[in-house]
C-alpha cells in the first residue's frame, strides 16, 4: 500500500461507522472486508444504515433483525443487538422485540426474496398494524444468495434459473410493487422507495433511511424504505453496468419517491403497558400461594392412575379431565391431560387422557386405563377392552350392555346426564360422572377437588350447579355400591 | 515553488486490502482523481487508488463505495 500522507490540517469527515465491528466473523482471509460481492448494494445500504444509527446516537438501543438471504450477514457487522430469524419472519420477530422493549429501535433488514415472497404475510400485517418498527427492504429483483431464482419482484421477461425463457405474466404473475401495496394500507407512517443507481440516488437513500429511523424514534408508527439495489453477480454485469441498470431500468418498473408519509399528522402511539414484575405473575395467573399438600402423595407411595374419559363433543369430556388434572396438581401429584377430539364443536368424538402420578410422567398417552369414564355407548365399546384388570368403568346409562361386560373390572352404570337434568341442567352430567369417579376411586380429597373447581369454573351459577351435581354423583355411586351385587359386573 | 498550485480542499485514503475493485468510486468521482491500480491486491482485484492530488473532499466516493471502511475522506478545516 502506498504511503498515506494525509495533510496535517485535514480532518476525517467520512469514515467507517462506529456501530460496525472493526473485524467481521467468518472472514478468514481479510476480516475487515464484508462478505458481499464487488459492487453489491447491500454494502451501501448497510453503510447508510450504520451512518444513520451513528448520527442519531441510538446504537445502544438498536436491535437489528437479520433475515434469510444475503441480508443475514448483518449480524457480522452491526455492533448492536441482533436477532436472526426464520425466512420472512423478520417483521413478526421485530414486532415482539419492539413490544417487549418499547425503548429499543428495532430494524428489520430484509431482501426481496425474504420480504416479498415467503414473508409477504408478515410484512403486510406488521404494516397494517402500524407496528412502530423500521424495515429496510433491499430489492434487487432476484434471489441472490441461492443463485438467481425468480423473485416476486423480478421484471416481466426477466431470465432467471426458474424462468429460463423469461418471466411470463400468464404463468409467473406480475412484479410485486411492495411499497405501493403497503402504502395503500392505513397503518404505515412512512414508506419511500429509493435506489442505489448513482451517488445522487444514494444520498437520497441516506436521507430516507434516516427519516425512517426518526419516525420510529418519535413513535409515529411503521416505516419502510425500499432500496432498489444492484446484484452484479447474479445479474451477470460488472458493478458499474449493474448500477446503470438500477438507475435506468429498475426505477422505470419501480418508480422512486415517497409512497406514504403520515409523519406530519400522526400523534405518537401510546406506549404499551409495561410488563408486570415477575413476582406479580402468580397473583395475576391465580396460582395459589400455599404449597400444595404433597405429603399424601409421598406417604402413600406409588400413585399412578391412568384415566380415560370418552364421549362426544359437548358432554364436557375435556373439562372433566381438566378438573381431575388441576385437582391432582393442587394435591402435589404429577399430572398430564391430553385432549383428543375432532374439529367439530359439538357431537364429534371427544376423549381425553389423564394421568395422576407421584412420579414424573413419561408419556401423557393412556392406552390401558385404570379408570374409564364412558359417556356414551360407542365410547364404552371402543375402550372397555383396554381397561386394566381390576380397573373401574363408569358408564353413562342405566345398564351396561350385556356384550360389553367384563368380569375382571368393576363396572357401574349411572345415567349421569339424567341425574344432572333433575338438578337443573343436563350439561352438568360430566360433574355427576366426576363425583361417581371420586366415590369409586378415592383418589383426591373432596376439598382439593372443590378448590380446583372454584378456580376452573368461573361462573358462579355454574359452580353452584356443578357442586350439587358432583354431590349427586357421589351419592348415586355410593347407593350403587351398597346394593347387593346382583350381577357379576358389579365386582 | 510556484504560487500557481492551488491547495487541495480534501484528501482520501483508500484501504487497498478492503477494496474489491468494483470501480463505483471511480465512477462517482467528479474530480476524476481515482483510478484502478494496474496491479492486483492480495485478493486478486485491481484496487482503486487516489492520484494524491485534486480531491475536493466532496465525499461522493465514500457513499458510492459498498465497503464500510475502505475509503476515508478528509477535509481541510474551514
Amino acid at each position: 500500500m502506498p504511503e498515506i500522507a494525509v495533510p496535517a490540517h485535514m480532518k476525517p469527515i467520512h469514515a467507517k461507522a462506529e456501530c460496525l465491528y472493526d473485524t467481521y466473523f467468518r472472514k478468514g482471509e481479510n476480516p475487515h472486508q464484508t462478505h458481499y460481492c464487488p459492487g453489491c448494494g447491500h454494502g451501501v445500504a448497510l453503510k447508510l444504515l450504520a451512518e444513520a444509527i451513528d448520527e442519531l446516537g441510538i446504537a445502544d438501543r438498536v436491535i437489528v433483525v437479520s433475515p434469510v438471504g444475503c441480508s443475514v450477514f448483518l449480524y457480522y457487522y452491526f455492533d448492536t443487538g441482533n436477532v436472526q430469524v426464520a425466512h420472512g419472519r423478520a417483521p413478526a420477530a421485530a414486532t415482539g422485540l419492539k413490544r417487549a422493549n418499547p425503548e429499543a429501535i428495532v430494524i428489520a433488514y430484509q431482501g426481496d426474496g425474504d420480504l416479498a415472497a415467503i414473508g409477504s404475510a408478515e410484512i403486510l400485517h406488521a404494516a397494517n398494524r402500524g407496528e412502530p418498527i423500521t424495515c429496510i427492504f433491499v430489492n434487487n429483483a432476484i434471489y441472490g444468495m441461492t443463485g438467481g431464482q425468480m423473485a416476486p419482484t423480478t421484471p416481466l421477461g426477466g431470465r432467471t434459473t426458474t424462468t429460463p425463457f423469461g418471466r411470463a405474466a400468464h404463468n409467473d404473475g406480475y412484479p410485486l410493487h411492495v411499497s405501493e401495496v403497503l402504502a395503500a394500507l392505513d397503518g404505515p407512517a412512512y414508506i419511500e422507495r429509493v435506489a442505489l443507481g448513482n451517488v445522487k440516488q444514494i444520498l437520497g437513500a441516506r436521507r430516507a433511511i434516516r427519516k425512517a429511523l426518526e419516525t420510529q424514534m418519535k413513535g409515529l408508527g411503521f416505516s419502510l424504505v425500499e432500496v432498489l439495489s444492484p446484484c452484479p453477480t447474479i445479474w451477470k454485469m460488472d458493478p458499474v453496468e449493474a448500477q446503470r441498470r438500477v438507475r435506468e431500468e429498475m426505477t422505470k418498473l419501480y418508480p422512486l419517491g415517497v409512497k406514504c408519509d403520515r409523519t406530519a399528522e400522526r400523534q405518537p402511539l401510546p406506549a404499551p403497558a409495561p410488563a408486570p414484575p415477575l413476582e406479580e405473575l402468580p397473583r395475576i395467573l391465580q396460582i395459589p400461594e400455599e404449597e400444595p399438600a404433597a405429603a399424601w402423595a409421598k406417604a402413600e407411595g406409588a400413585v399412578d392412575c391412568r384415566i380415560r374419559v370418552a364421549g362426544f363433543g359437548g358432554q364436557g369430556v375435556l373439562l372433566l379431565g381438566q378438573l381431575l388434572a388441576e385437582a391432582g396438581m393442587d394435591y402435589g401429584l404429577e399430572v398430564s391431560w391430553l385432549p383428543s377430539y375432532g374439529p367439530e364443536m359439538r357431537s364429534g368424538t371427544s376423549n381425553c387422557h389423564v394421568r395422576l402420578s407421584s412420579k414424573p410422567i413419561d408419556s401423557p398417552l393412556v392406552s390401558q386405563p385404570h379408570v374409564l369414564i364412558a359417556l356414551n355407548e360407542p365410547s364404552l365399546r371402543k375402550f372397555v377392552g383396554a381397561v386394566q384388570p381390576g380397573g373401574v368403568v363408569l358408564y353413562n346409562g342405566t345398564e351396561i350392555p350385556a356384550d360389553a361386560r367384563r368380569g375382571d373390572v368393576a363396572m357401574y352404570a349411572l345415567p349421569f346426564f339424567e341425574i344432572a337434568d333433575r338438578e337443573g341442567s343436563a350439561k352438568a352430567g360430566n360433574l355427576v360422572a366426576l363425583g361417581a369417579l371420586l366415590e369409586a376411586v378415592p383418589l383426591l380429597p373432596a376439598e382439593v377437588v372443590d378448590r380446583a373447581m372454584a378456580r376452573v369454573i368461573r361462573s358462579e351459577k355454574w359452580l353452584e350447579l356443578d357442586r350439587r351435581a358432583l354431590k349427586r354423583g357421589r351419592e348415586a355411586l355410593r347407593a350403587l355400591k351398597n346394593e347387593p351385587a346382583k350381577e357379576p359386573c358389579h365386582a | 515553488m510556484t504560487a500557481a498550485v492551488k491547495e487541495d480542499k480534501g484528501y482520501i485514503v483508500i484501504n487497498e486490502d478492503e477494496c474489491k475493485g468494483c470501480g463505483l468510486c471511480i465512477e462517482a468521482c467528479v474530480q476524476k482523481v481515482i483510478r484502478a491500480a494496474p496491479y492486483l491486491n492480495r485478493y486478486g482485484y485491481h484496487p482503486a487508488v487516489y492520484d494524491g492530488r485534486g480531491c475536493n473532499g466532496c465525499g461522493l466516493c465514500f457513499y458510492a463505495c459498498p465497503e464500510p471502511g475502505a475509503i476515508t475522506v478528509y477535509k481541510a478545516a474551514a
